[in-house]
Parts: structure tokens; sequence; C-alpha cells
């Protein structure tokens, strides 16, 4: 209504008090508020993995009981999936640039925005109250009918995960139906950003995926409430159904989680080569293509787990088609530098790193389709470290380049260069040793999930815990040169990078409906000058 | 053949080894390949093209190149159905056990094994000989458990609703670890056992010990367990109450009257009515007994008699 006195006012200082946050509609302030929610949460969940770790400096009791142990594992998975990576990339960055980067005042449907938060914030709180109160210590997995002797921690723990999803749905809707309607004249879906064919993936994935959720979590109530037996063998129902409902959906939320990831790097390649993506198609299409194959590779997860030879063969066959847009990428990027100007910025080096940790995180993927050899590394720490290397390595690793890489644009503050550059070599060592380590004493025969372990695998977990200590000195470092930059860093100019994307042509921070005039759009997205010679 | 554990892989002592082990040492050269690769491309580029001067641009943008592009997805394509294959011919035989096995029943709960043999032995570890198919036939008492050995690469889950079955079969005798992989609850990490292989004269002589419950006992001590164990229990008491046949107190010696006249109870009368109940019942009781002919043992026999007469 007083949208033109606001309209070169940014979006930060339109409206003052914690009231006008809480009511917002701006897509902005919402991605805002996600984005701290986020990494409240991350570091709530790195906490636990901390602690843990910690105790298994030896085969012995260090400090926490098997069964503190236990619930550590669990509260450290469920966080980390559910709260920090699932929706991470989307909720916060996707919230805040899939409007901008197609040249739109807002998301198509603002309010519905605002309740996918609150949704968030509703479902993490049962989450979190459920494994507290119900100390429950049965892993993000929930396997039945070890999850159901939990009652009814994981009961709620169904509920809050149901609520998450609804939240995530929202959030995919809505960025589908903007991506459809409001792109700004001359945006058509090849001068697209690759973050938003990523963000398109994504939110393709999660309303397919997400209400195979709530099915469960109805079959959980009737289970519980009338007795029907479905999970519960003392019922005659089949916990391997259970199995088949968790990973239809937890394994396309895998690619949930580490497609947003593909978006970001594309984009920091492109602005640190000063170079058009290599073989943009091939990567917008390959980040479609993830998005449908992980829908048909679910019983992967249980190739022992006693479902026919038949589905195993079949499921392994199917699996190993996932390897080959991931492949593509890999290779675009890389071909993506050649001829560029190169410049290792904070983001870039994160892009480098997430290239570096999502090449094993994928290698080790493909060995696991391996049916003769998966039997063998099934359930060890090789798993452990392969998701890890995917979740940690590579998604949160580009979500952390990604919030460098628009730090200077949300907050309009620049952070510190040398601060940043250190903080991100010290990250990449961290948790390079605490991981890959892991594969080796995964494949070794040590199984995860182990409190008590033997002692030819002590050097393994302790070189994993140094390793760990590096990785916290790491991110603590970048998280409080972030925040400093908020009242120490210099004001950030409209494009410090110098890069195309349509955000980078509005101001930093950007006016509350991101852009004075409508933007017409010319050209693709990494539209960058050659040298001449 | 090296039995040894490597860098990356656990000592070796099964057939599967000769499966698993070459499947993962190619992968992990496709690997280093390709990991090497693209770590030597990023890192030639990154240094190559370094921006020098804070305006400098890119020499080239290069947009797309088909041939480029197919041929870094044909090869991978075909590299992984090869990759399939291998492992699809592995695994398939890793799950057919083949003719002429031996069968173990493998029973998990929290949080310990219990291996059960066809000729009755019980037993906490698994003792198998060597060179010889072993199929593990699982299910569980409580929860999902899952049953690896890590030195034979073999593994699967063991379920409280089924029956999920393995085989193996050990190449050299020695103790392995045997490691549960399903998490279980608070003593997950502590439901290990070991798996003995030995030589087949050795497994046998285990097995003929094993499958004694005898073993080590006084025959009266051993009648006490049959009477609990074959089910005697049900219906003879051992302290003159009456049940559905005569109790065993103070039986052995005494004169009884049955549908054949009177009988002095010694060993040859209870041998026969263990194993022909029915020959003289005594007066007052049904000819309701199970037949023990072929169940019993004549050591067991002996031991009940010795039972018998023990109750005075």
């Amino acid at each position: 209504m007083i949208a033109h006195v606001h309209d070169n006012i940014n979006y930060l200082k339109t409206k003052k008090g914690l009231m006008s946050w809480l009511v917002t509609v701006d897509h902005k302030r919402i991605g805002m508020m996600y984005l701290a929610s986020i990494l409240l949460f991350f570091i709530t969940g790195g906490t636990f993995a901390f602690l843990f770790r910690l105790e298994l400096w030896s085969p012995l009791k260090d400090f926490l009981t098997p069964d503190q142990y236990n619930q550590f594992f669990t509260l450290h998975g469920v966080i980390m999936v559910f709260l920090v990576v699932v929706p991470g990339i989307p909720a916060a960055l996707g919230n805040f640039f899939v409007p901008i980067q197609i040249g739109a005042k807002d998301l198509a449907f603002p309010k519905l925005n605002l309740t996918s938060l609150y949704l968030y914030w509703i479902g993490a709180g049962i989450a979190l109250w459920s494994i507290v109160a119900g100390h429950a210590d049965q892993g993000w997995t929930m396997y039945a009918p070890y999850s159901l002797s939990q009652n009814p921690a994981v009961l709620w723990m169904m509920v809050a995960a149901f609520i998450l999803g609804f939240s995530s749905i929202l959030t995919g809707l809505n960025f589908i139906v903007t991506m459809h309607t409001m792109r700004a004249p001359g945006m058509t879906w090849y001068r697209m950003p690759l973050f938003l064919w990523a963000m398109y993936a994504t939110g393709i994935m999660q309303i397919f995926a997400t209400p195979v959720l709530a099915i469960t979590l109805l079959l959980l109530l009737m289970e519980n409430f009338f007795g029907i037996g479905i999970f519960d063998p003392a019922l005659g129902g089949d916990p391997l159904l259970m199995q088949h409902f968790f990973w239809f959906y937890s394994h396309p939320a895998v690619y949930i989680i580490v497609v947003p990831g593909f978006g970001i790097t594309s984009e920091i390649i492109a602005a640190f080569a000063k170079k058009d993506i290599f073989g943009y198609r091939f990567v917008a299409y390959s980040s479609v293509a993830i998005a449908i194959i992980g829908f048909v590779v679910w019983g992967h997860h249980m190739f022992v787990a006693g479902q026919s030879e038949l589905a195993d063969t079949i499921f392994s066959f199917l699996t190993f088609f996932t390897a080959i847009p991931s492949a593509i990428k890999v290779f675009n990027w890389t071909a993506t530098l050649y001829k560029g100007s190169i410049d290792l910025k904070t983001p870039m080096l994160y892009a480098l790193q997430f290239l570096w940790n999502f090449t094993i995180g994928g290698l080790t993927g493909i060995i696991l389709a391996i049916l003769s050899v998966d039997i063998h590394l099934h359930d060890t720490y090789f798993i452990v470290s392969h998701f890890h290397y995917v979740a940690m390595g590579s998604t949160m690793i580009a979500f952390i380049g990604g919030i460098h890489y628009w730090w200077p644009k949300m907050t309009g503050k620049m952070y510190n260069e040398t601060v940043g550059k250190l903080a991100s070599i010290t990250v990449f060592i961290g948790f390079n040793v605490t991981f890959f380590v892991q594969l080796i004493m995964g494949s070794l025969g040590s199984p995860r999930r182990y409190y008590h372990y033997w002692d030819q695998f002590q050097i393994y977990h302790q070189i994993s815990t140094v390793g760990v200590v590096i990785l916290a000195v790491g991110l603590f470092t970048a998280l409080i040169n972030l925040i400093v930059s908020l009242w120490k860093g210099a004001t950030a100019p409209a494009n410090p990078w110098g890069a195309k994307t349509l955000e980078w042509q509005t101001d930093s921070p950007p006016p509350l409906y991101n852009f004075t005039e409508t933007p017409i759009v010319t050209h693709g997205p990494y539209a960058f000058e050659t040298e001449k010679a | 053949m090296d039995n040894a554990k490597t860098f990356w892989l656990p000592e070796k002592a099964s057939t599967f080894t000769s499966i698993v082990d070459p499947a993962f040492d190619l992968y992990l050269w496709i690997s280093v390949f390709f990991f090497g690769l693209i770590v030597i491309l990023i890192t030639v580029f990154t240094f190559k093209y370094l921006r020098r001067r804070p305006d400098q641009l890119a020499t080239a943008q290069i947009t797309h190149n088909l041939t480029l592009e197919l041929s870094w997805t044909i090869i991978p394509l075909i590299i992984v159905m090869a990759l399939f294959f291998v492992g699809m011919k592995g695994f398939l035989h890793m799950r057919v056990a083949p003719s002429g096995y031996m069968q173990v029943n493998v029973k998990g709960q929290k949080w310990s094994w219990s291996f059960e043999y066809p000729a009755g032995a019980v037993n906490d570890t698994l003792v198998v000989p060597v060179n010889t198919p072993v199929k593990l036939a699982m299910t569980s008492r409580d929860v999902i458990h899952s049953f690896f050995i890590p030195a034979f690469r073999a593994k699967a889950d063991v379920l409280p609703n089924r029956w999920n079955a393995i085989w193996f079969q050990a190449t050299r005798t020695g103790v392995f670890p045997v490691e549960c992989t399903q998490y279980c609850g608070t003593n997950h990490s502590y439901m290990w056992t070991a798996v003995k292989v030995v030589e087949p004269d050795v497994y046998q002589e285990w097995l003929a010990n094993a499958s004694d419950p005898g073993k080590g006992k006084t025959p009266e001590q051993f009648g006490a367990l049959l009477y609990q164990k074959r089910g005697c229990n049900a219906c003879h008491s051992i302290d003159g109450s009456k049940g559905v046949g005569p109790s065993w107190k103070g039986l052995y010696g005494r004169q009884e009257t049955t549908n054949m006249g009177m009988v002095m109870v010694d060993e040859a009368y209870l041998k026969e009515s263990m194993m022909v109940p029915t020959a003289k019942v005594v007066t007052g009781f049904q000819p309701v007994m199970p037949v023990f002919q072929g169940v019993l043992s004549d050591r067991e026999i002996a031991a009940l008699m010795a039972y018998i007469k023990s109750l005075k």
C-alpha cells in the first residue's frame, strides 16, 4: 500500500521491531529467519557429534554411558537430517534468492511461505521434545520394531517429520509456481541461473516424496491405536515394510539434500572464474535427471535386509544411473575452469573443496551399488563416511560457500577475506581428516553406531576425533568472521564479485521489492566478457 | 594366497574374499584414476588461469562441446554397467548356497547370539569345519540385528518375523570375529561373538561333545536334567503326589499291580515302560504315555533310571 515510499530502503530497514519480522511476508526476511534457525540447529547437532566423537577416543567409557552415546548419535542424526540439511539451502538461500534471480518481487505465495517457516519451527520443537523427553535412541532411521519399543517417542518423531515435511512441500510448491509464473520479461528457462534449476528439481522431489512420510505416520497411528499389525512383527506386521516406506522418502531426501548444493557450486564457479558454465544444459538437465532417478533407487539401502535377490539386482542396476548425472556435473564444473580468470576468494575455496569432497562422496557411493561389495561394506563406517562426504562435505560446504557468496547481498556487509579463507582451509583439512579415515576403518569391518569398539580401530577413531576438533575450529572461525562483519564489516557494493546474475544488479541489501524497476533480461546468467587478445 | 589384512580390507578366511576383494580393488583403482584426474585438472586450471590482475577476464567463453559432453556421459555409463555385472554375478553366487551344505540355525536376541546344530547342540559361538559350505538360517527373538563376519565378507540382517539366510565356506582354520551391524539398543556394540573354523575331525569331535549335554554330569544329575527337558515332569511327580502317571518317588523296587499282573519295578520294567509304555500299565492309570523308542539314547535311558533309583 505504501510500497513506493520504501522503494529505495533496504529490506532490513523497512520496518523495525521483533513483530515486523514475525509477521513479515517478505521472502528475504523469511529466508534470513530460516538461515538463523538452521545455523542454530547446525551448531546444536554438531555439538552432539563433537561430544560422541570425543567419547570414541578410547574403546571404553570416557564420559558417556552406552545409552547416552546412543541418544547423542540419534540427536545428531535427527537434527542434522530433518532440521539442517533437508530444509537447509532451499529454505534459507532459496527463499532469499529464487525471486531475485528471476527478477520477481516475491514468491508466488508469500503467506504460504511464512506458514512454512512456522511449520518448521513447530516441527523442530516437537522433534526436539520427542527425543529429549522420550530419551529416544533409535537413530534417525527409526527402524521397526526397535523404534516401536520407543513409544511414544517414535510417534512424536514421525509427527515432527510429517510437519517438517509439510513445511518442505510448501516451500517446494512455492518455488515451482514462482518459477513458472513470475519470471521477469526475457527470463526464459534457459536464461535461469543453475541455482534455480537445482531449486526446481528439489521442489519436484519435495512435493512427490514427502507425502509418503504422511502415509507412514497414518499407518503407525493405526497400528498404535487400533492394534492393526503393519510394521510390528508382534502384531503380525512386517518391519521391512517400514524400511521401504522410510527409504522411499529418505532416498529422494538425500537428493533434496545435495541438489541445491550443485546449484550454489555452479553460481560460485561461474562468478569466480568469470566464465559461462560449460555445458549449461547438461548441468541443468542432470539436476532434473537426478531428481527423477532418485525415486527408483530406495531399495539399495536394503541389500542385506532380506528383500528378494531380484529386487536387489534391479535396485543395483538403477542406482548406477545416478552416477551419470553426478559425473557430468563434476566434469562440467572442472571444464568451466579452463581458460577462466580464477579468483580464489572464500566462496571459490568452498566451491573447490565441494568438488574434492563430492568426487569422493560420489565415488564412494558407486562402490556401494556394487552388490557383492556392498554386502561387506553395508552398515559399517564406510557408509557413515560416504554420506558425510555428501551431506556435510558437499551440501553443507556448498551451503557455507553460498552464505559467504551471498553474505554481502543479504547483509550489506563484507566479511574479512583473509579470515574467511583461513577458515575455509581449516574446514577442508578438518573435514577430510575426520571422515577419510572412516572409509578405511569401515572397509576393515568396523560397524557404525558402536559405542565400544575393538582396540585395532582405536588409531582410526583418534585421527577422526582430532579431525573433528580442527573442523570445529574452522567452522567457528567462519561463523565468528561473518557475525563480526555485521558490526565491523565494510559496506558491500551492489556487485562485489562482478557476477552476472540478477541479484547482483540490485542494491546490497536489496530493497523491499527487490528491484526499483522490473529488470528486463536480454542474455544468459553467465554472460561474462572475454579478454581481448 | 596371502590371507593377512590389507590397508583397506580385513583378513581373508572364506571363498567370498576372492569375489569381493578383487571387485573392491578394481573399483579402488577406477576411483583413484577419476579422483586423480579431477584433482589434477582442477589444480592445473586453477594455477594456470589464476586471476593476476583485478580486471582480468576469461580468455575464452566455451559454452559447450557436444563430443566432450557425450564422451563423459557414455564412458562412465559403460564403466558403471560393467560394475553392475561384476557385482551382480558375485552377489548371486554369495546368495545361493551350493548343494551339500551344512546348516546351522542362528538366533539373535538383545544382545547375544545362539547357534543351533541339527544334532541338537546349542552354542554361543559358531563352530564350523573348514572347506565346507555352511548355510546359516537366521531369525531374531526381538528386534532387527545383523550378522556380519568381516573376515568372510558375509552379512545379512536378522529379522524377528522371517528367516534370512547366508552361506559361506571358510578357507582356513582360526577364530574370526562376528559383529552385530544393525543398531539394536544399549549394548549393540557388545553383541559380538566368534566363528571358530576347525579341521573336520576336530569339528566332529566338538559336535559330538556339544550335542551331549550329559557330559561332565553324574548319571543322576543328567537324569534330573532329562526329567525336565524331556517333559517327564508333566506327568510324573518326584514327591509322591499322584499325577497323570505314577510318582517316581520310591518307585524303584516297589511291587505294582498292572493290567498284566503283579510287577516288580526294576531296570527291565522301567526300560520297557519307556520304550513300550502300554505293555504293562499300572492299575489306576490310563495308557497315555508317549513312546520314547528312538527318542532317548541308551545313555539317556540309563541316566533316567539312575535318577529314578535315587528318588527314595
